[in-house]
C-alpha cells in the first residue's frame, strides 16, 4: 500500500512534466495524481529524515516558559502587613500541592508550529522540493493562497485540510507573518542542466517571448525577482521542481488565481522545454541586495492579473 | 403622574389591533416585513444551530446556494438551493410546507428526502422555530442556481427504497420535554437531539446507511470520512459525566478546552455553528451532554498486537514522543490547556478505535478559528516525517503511557489511514 503509495507521488511529478507537454489537450487523468488526495501522505518516509526529528530539521526549537511567579514584597509596618507577610509565605506551601499547568507561548511563533515541519519555523522552506519558501513573499499574496486553499481553488488536500476552519482575519495574520520574516535565502542552486538551457531561462525570464505571447517574468515579479505588493510573489529560494509543479498546476486548472488569471495564461504559452530552462535559472540566482518586494504599482505590468490591483 | 383609565384602555387596544396586525402578517405568510426582525434573527440563530450552512453552502460559494457535493457510501449527494430563489430555491414555499419537509422529510411534491438530510433530527423541531428559520431563509439573498441531480449507484438511485429506510429508522413527531428533569435539560436534549442533529454523526450507522434510536449515541465511524465519532454515552470514549460544566460549554463554544481540543470532523461543527450558540443553550446542551454518561462500559478488548511487538512499539514510542511531541504536550502528557490538549488521561487517545489518535499524528490539524479563540494553536502534520511503525508506535505510547488504558496499534493500521480522504 504504502509502495503504491508513493509510486503514486512519482506519479505527480512525472505528471508535472508531462503536463508540460506541447499538447494542451491531453486527457486530465495524466494529473489525476494531482487531484488525488491519497498522494503526497507518503511523499518522504520517515527514513529519509535520518534523524527523524521532523521539528528539528527545521531548525525548530520552541522557547516554553513556565508562568514566573511574581515576587511579594511585605512591609513589616504593622501587625497587618505581617500578617500578610505570614500568608503570602504559606500560599506557595498550599498551591504546591497541585503542579501550576503549563500555558502555550502567546505568540505567532508558536501558532505557526503546524506549517514550520513543511515550510520552516520562519517560512525559509525546507530541503523537501515541493514545500516552498513563504518567508518574505508580500502578505496579500500569501493571504490570497491561504483563502485559495480554505475554499479549496488551490488543490492540496493537507493544506485544504488544516486550514478549513481558519476565519479570514487568522489568514491575515499568518500572511502578515510569514510577509515580514527575513531569514536569509539559500545559496545559488548548482544546476545541472546544460548551458544552452540555463541560456533559454534567463532569456525568458528576464526578456520573455513576444512572439510566442509569453511575457517577461521580471515584468510583474520585479528586476531582482522578489515580487511587488500587495499580490505578486518573490521566485527566489524555490526550488525548481516546486516552480515546474505549479506551472502545471495552473495550466491543468489544480491552481487558479482571481480573474484575469494571468498566470493561467503565461502557463498555457509554456513549453516542458521552457519551464525546466526558466525553473532551473531562476534557483541560480543570488540573493539580491534588497529581499523586499517593490513596492505596489512600481511596474507598469504587462497583462492584467485578477490579484494585483494595477 | 397618574394617567386617566380611558387614555389606558385606548393604549390597550391600540396594542391589541397591532398585536392582531402583525399576528395576522406572520399567519398570512407575507413577506417578512420589518417588524419581523426579530423574529428573522431568531431564525438566524437557529439555522446556525441547525448548521443548515455546513452541507447548504458550497466552499467558497454563496450563501445556502447548495451544490455542496456530499460523498456517501452510496454514491454522491448534491445540497439543494435553499435560498428564495422563486425557480431554483425556495422561493415558492409557504412555511406550512417548510415545516411540513424538516417534520415529515417529504418535500411539498411528495418526494422522499435522502436521509443525508437529518429530518430524522429536525422532526423533533417546534413549529415556532422551523417558522422562524424560514423567515430566515427568505430574507437572505435569492441565487440562480438549479440544483445538481445526485450521482447515486443502482439501486441506491431509486428513491423508493428511501421508503424502507423510513420504516426501519425513522420516528416522526417533535420533542416531547420530560418532566422529571429540568428546563435547562429539557432546552440541551431539544438542541442536541433536534436542530443540533448530533446522533447523525455520534451513532454507529449500519450497513443500510440507518442508525437505531436505541443506539444513538453510542459512537460510530463516520462513513468515507475515516474518523471515528465517540459515544456521547460511554465515560471511556466522549462521555462527558467527568467533565466540568465549564469545560464541556469551552469545548462546545471555544473548541479548546483543559479536557481536550476539538478536531476532525467536530471542527466544522463548532465553527459553523457551536460558537455561536448563547450561553445559556451552551450550558443547556453541557447539562443534557453530561448527563448521557452512563457507567462503566466493559473494558476494551485486549489487543490484536502480540505482547513482544506491544513492547517494541512501546520502547520506540517513547523516543518519538520525546522528540516529537513533548516540547508541547509535555513528557508526562500533561499538555498546556487549553491550547495544547493533554494526552495523560483524554478519553479520545484510550478509546477502542485508535483511527483518531492515528489520523491526528498523521495529518495534524487546527481546532476551529472562534469568537473565543479566534487564533487557534495547532499541531503539525507528521505523515512526511514519521513511517508506519512510528507512527503505531508513537500512538501505541500515549494509549498506554502515564496510566491511560488503550490498546497497541500496529503499522498497518497506520498505513491504512494514510490515504484517508482528507477533507
Amino acid at each position: 500500500m504504502r509502495a503504491r503509495s508513493q509510486a503514486m507521488c512519482r506519479g505527480m511529478h512525472m505528471a508535472a512534466i508531462k503536463g508540460l507537454k506541447d499538447d494542451r489537450r491531453k486527457p486530465r487523468q495524466d494529473v489525476s495524481d494531482w487531484e488525488n488526495p491519497r498522494v503526497c501522505l507518503v511523499e518522504q518516509p520517515a527514513a529519509a529524515a535520518g534523524g527523524w526529528s521532523a521539528l528539528e530539521m527545521t531548525g525548530l526549537s520552541p522557547k516554553l516558559s513556565r508562568p514566573s511567579r511574581p515576587k511579594q514584597k511585605a512591609h513589616i509596618l504593622s501587625g497587618l502587613y505581617i500578617w500578610v507577610f505570614v500568608l503570602l509565605l504559606l500560599l506557595p506551601v498550599h498551591s504546591g500541592q497541585a503542579q501550576p499547568i503549563d500555558s502555550a507561548p502567546d505568540t505567532m511563533e508558536a501558532r505557526m508550529l503546524p506549517c514550520a515541519s513543511c515550510h520552516g519555523v520562519q517560512g525559509q522552506g525546507t530541503n523537501n522540493d515541493y514545500f516552498p519558501r513563504l518567508a518574505g513573499k508580500p502578505a496579500g499574496y500569501l493571504y490570497n493562497q491561504l483563502v485559495a486553499f480554505r475554499i479549496g481553488r488551490r488543490h492540496y488536500p493537507p493544506m485544504n485540510y488544516l486550514l478549513e476552519f481558519l476565519p479570514d482575519a487568522y489568514l491575515r495574520a499568518m500572511a502578515d507573518y510569514f510577509a515580514a520574516q527575513r531569514p536569509p535565502l539559500p545559496p545559488a542552486a548548482i544546476t545541472i542542466v546544460s548551458k544552452d538551457m540555463l541560456a533559454l531561462g534567463q532569456s525568458l525570464v528576464v526578456q520573455g517571448d513576444p512572439g510566442r505571447g509569453i511575457p517577461a517574468c521580471a515584468g510583474c515579479h520585479g528586476p531582482s525577482f522578489t515580487g511587488m505588493e500587495p499580490a505578486i510573489p518573490g521566485l527566489l529560494g524555490l526550488k525548481p521542481s516546486y516552480i515546474s509543479a505549479q506551472l502545471g498546476a495552473w495550466r491543468y486548472g489544480t491552481r487558479s488565481a482571481a480573474a484575469p488569471d494571468c498566470m493561467q495564461i503565461v502557463a498555457g504559452h509554456l513549453t516542458e522545454t521552457d519551464v525546466t530552462a526558466v525553473a532551473a535559472w531562476l534557483s541560480t540566482l543570488p540573493a539580491p541586495a534588497n529581499p523586499a518586494p517593490v513596492p505596489r504599482g512600481t511596474l507598469a505590468m504587462p497583462l492584467a492579473c485578477g490579484s494585483e490591483p494595477n | 403622574m397618574r394617567r386617566s383609565p380611558p387614555f389606558t384602555v385606548f393604549k390597550r387596544a391600540c396594542y391589541l389591533v397591532l398585536t392582531l396586525i402583525v399576528c395576522s402578517a406572520e399567519r398570512g405568510l407575507a413577506q417578512p416585513a420589518a417588524s419581523n426582525a426579530a423574529i428573522i434573527e431568531q431564525g438566524e440563530y437557529l439555522a446556525r444551530a441547525g448548521d443548515c450552512i455546513a452541507c447548504h453552502t458550497a466552499p467558497g460559494g454563496k450563501l445556502f446556494a447548495g451544490g455542496r457535493p456530499m460523498p456517501t457510501p452510496f454514491g454522491t449527494l448534491y445540497s439543494s438551493n435553499i435560498t428564495p430563489s422563486p425557480d431554483t430555491g425556495i422561493g415558492k414555499w409557504s412555511a406550512d410546507a417548510f415545516y411540513a419537509t424538516m417534520h415529515t422529510g417529504r418535500l411539498p411534491d411528495g418526494g422522499l428526502l435522502y436521509p443525508a438530510m437529518p429530518f430524522g433530527a429536525y422532526t423533533k423541531v417546534t413549529r415556532a422555530d422551523s417558522d422562524a428559520i424560514f423567515f430566515y431563509l427568505r430574507s437572505v439573498a435569492p441565487v440562480e442556481a438549479a440544483n445538481k441531480p445526485h450521482d447515486l449507484r443502482f439501486p441506491y438511485n431509486n428513491r423508493s427504497l428511501i421508503l424502507g429506510w423510513r420504516t426501519l429508522f425513522f420516528t416522526e413527531g417533535e420533542y416531547k420535554p420530560d418532566a422529571m428533569k429540568s428546563t435547562e435539560w429539557n432546552r440541551g436534549a431539544y438542541l442536541v437531539q433536534g436542530l443540533g442533529h448530533c446522533a447523525m454523526c455520534h451513532s454507529a450507522i449500519n450497513a443500510l446507511g440507518g442508525s437505531s434510536e436505541s443506539k444513538a449515541f453510542q459512537g460510530g465511524l463516520i462513513p468515507m470520512q475515516h474518523w471515528y465519532a465517540p459515544s456521547l454515552t460511554s465515560n471511556k470514549e466522549a462521555g462527558l459525566g467527568d467533565w466540568s460544566l465549564a469545560d464541556i460549554s469551552d469545548y462546545l463554544r471555544s473548541g479548546v478546552s483543559h479536557r481536550g481540543a476539538v478536531y476532525g470532523p467536530m471542527a466544522e461543527v463548532v465553527y459553523n455553528s457551536l460558537q455561536y450558540m448563547t450561553d445559556g443553550d451552551t450550558l443547556a446542551m453541557s447539562v443534557y451532554l453530561k448527563s448521557l454518561a452512563e457507567g462503566s462500559p466493559p473494558d476494551p478488548p485486549a489487543s490484536t498486537v502480540p505482547g513482544a511487538e506491544s513492547s517494541l512499539l512501546m520502547s520506540l514510542g517513547k523516543t518519538v514522543y520525546d522528540a516529537q511531541c513533548a516540547s508541547c504536550h509535555g513528557a508526562q502528557g500533561r499538555g498546556m490547556t487549553p491550547q495544547y490538549p493533554p494526552l495523560a488521561g483524554n478519553q479520545s487517545i484510550q478509546m477502542e478505535s485508535a483511527v483518531n489518535p492515528i489520523r491526528m499524528v498523521l495529518n495534524g490539524g487546527y481546532p476551529p478559528g472562534t469568537a473565543a479563540n479566534p487564533m487557534p494553536h495547532g499541531m503539525p502534520p507528521f505523515a512526511q516525517f514519521l513511517s508506519d511503525d512510528q507512527v503505531a508506535a508513537v500512538v501505541t505510547y500515549i494509549r498506554l503511557a502515564w496510566g491511560n488504558r488503550g490498546t497497541a496499534v500496529s503499522a498497518g493500521q497506520a498505513n491504512e489511514l494514510r490515504s484517508a480522504l482528507l477533507n
